[in-house]
This record gives C-alpha cells, sequence and structure tokens, in this order.
C-alpha cells in the first residue's frame, strides 16, 4: 500500500524538522509530486538535496512510491 | 547485491562520455520519466548511450545503489552522476545541461 500524501510530508517533516513540504498525488494513487523547502538544503547540490528527500522516504523510494517529480529549495530561494 | 553489477555499472560510465540508464530504449521508451529525459537528450544532437535497465534486474536495482539515488532514469557525463528526471529537466530549462553536453559536442 503507498503511503498517502500526508504520511510522506510527515516522513520528511520528521528527518527535516524544518521542511516545509507540499505534495500530492498527480496520477493513480502511488504517483506524487512534492516541493519540500528548507534551510537545510543551503549550500547543498540538488544531488545532495534530492538524496536528503530520498533518504527521509527510506525504503518507500524502491517500492512503494512508484513515481515521485520532486523540487527542492532553500527558504531565499522560494 | 552482487559487486560485481556495481563494477559492470562503473565499466559503462566510465567507458561512455554521456549514458542514460533508463526504461526502455531511447525509439521506444517504457516510462514517462525515462521518455522526457532521453527525449531531452537527444534534442542536443549529441550522441550518448543508453542502458534499457527492464533488461537486466541486477542492473534495474543496482544502479539505485550506485549513485544512491532511487530513481530512473539516471544520466552521467564524464563519469559524474548529474541527475534523475527532474534534475535534467531544470537544467535543460535554465541553460545548464547546454553548457555541460557543449564540449562534447565537438569532441564527438
Amino acid at each position: 500500500m503507498p503511503p498517502t500524501p500526508e504520511a510522506i510530508a510527515e516522513m520528511i517533516r520528521h528527518s527535516i524538522p524544518d521542511a516545509q513540504v507540499n505534495v500530492q498525488l498527480f496520477s493513480g494513487d502511488n504517483h506524487f509530486e512534492m516541493e519540500v523547502i528548507s534551510a537545510a538544503f543551503a549550500d547543498k547540490s540538488r544531488i545532495a538535496q534530492h538524496q536528503m528527500v530520498y533518504a527521509a522516504l527510506g525504503d518507500n523510494m524502491r517500492q512503494a512510491i512508484h513515481a515521485l517529480a520532486l523540487k527542492t529549495a532553500t527558504p531565499a530561494d522560494s | 547485491m552482487s559487486d560485481s553489477v556495481l563494477e559492470q555499472i562503473a565499466q559503462v560510465v566510465k567507458e561512455n562520455d554521456i549514458v542514460l540508464f533508463m526504461k526502455g530504449t531511447p525509439e521506444f521508451p517504457q516510462c514517462g520519466f525515462s521518455q522526457r529525459v532521453s527525449a531531452t537528450l537527444s534534442s542536443y544532437n549529441i550522441p550518448y548511450a543508453a542502458v534499457n535497465v527492464l533488461l537486466n534486474e541486477a542492473v534495474r536495482q543496482g544502479i539505485k545503489d550506485y549513485a544512491n539515488w532511487p530513481t530512473i532514469p539516471q544520466l552521467y557525463v564524464k563519469g559524474e552522476f548529474v541527475g534523475g528526471c527532474d534534475i535534467i529537466s531544470e537544467m535543460h530549462e535554465n541553460g545548464e545541461l547546454e553548457e555541460l553536453l557543449a564540449p562534447l559536442k565537438k569532441e564527438a
């Protein structure tokens, strides 16, 4: 069973406490799009920023979440 | 996960200046994200290698460990992991991808 958008947002906030998370389904029940804004992304490459988000989702990324369109930004960018 | 798969992947990444790990082929992509990235790359008219991960389950899983990146497609240029669909699309739109690929065009 894929997680709900709310559950995904909760996982992100658990490992990136200041994160502002905007997540919704865009197709079916396991294709998500998400924007994450956090000061923790400052001075990190885009790859590193996305890796932080993927790490927060753990094994969900391998199994339950079929697709995730992801945007990351810092509060200064947004 | 056997190390030999990671070694195989490392070899492919080393031997090809531009290599895209994708689902399907540039001619017949089998996933919307792979389709988008291969179409973007093809628009630069620079030859690139494409690996269809659907043909080999070990590679399909191994590539996720190789770059510590859980999704496919994945683009590598000159041995470096560049990103997946979201990052490539952003780099295409802001001109970074052209900058990255331009030097390879002259060599081709």
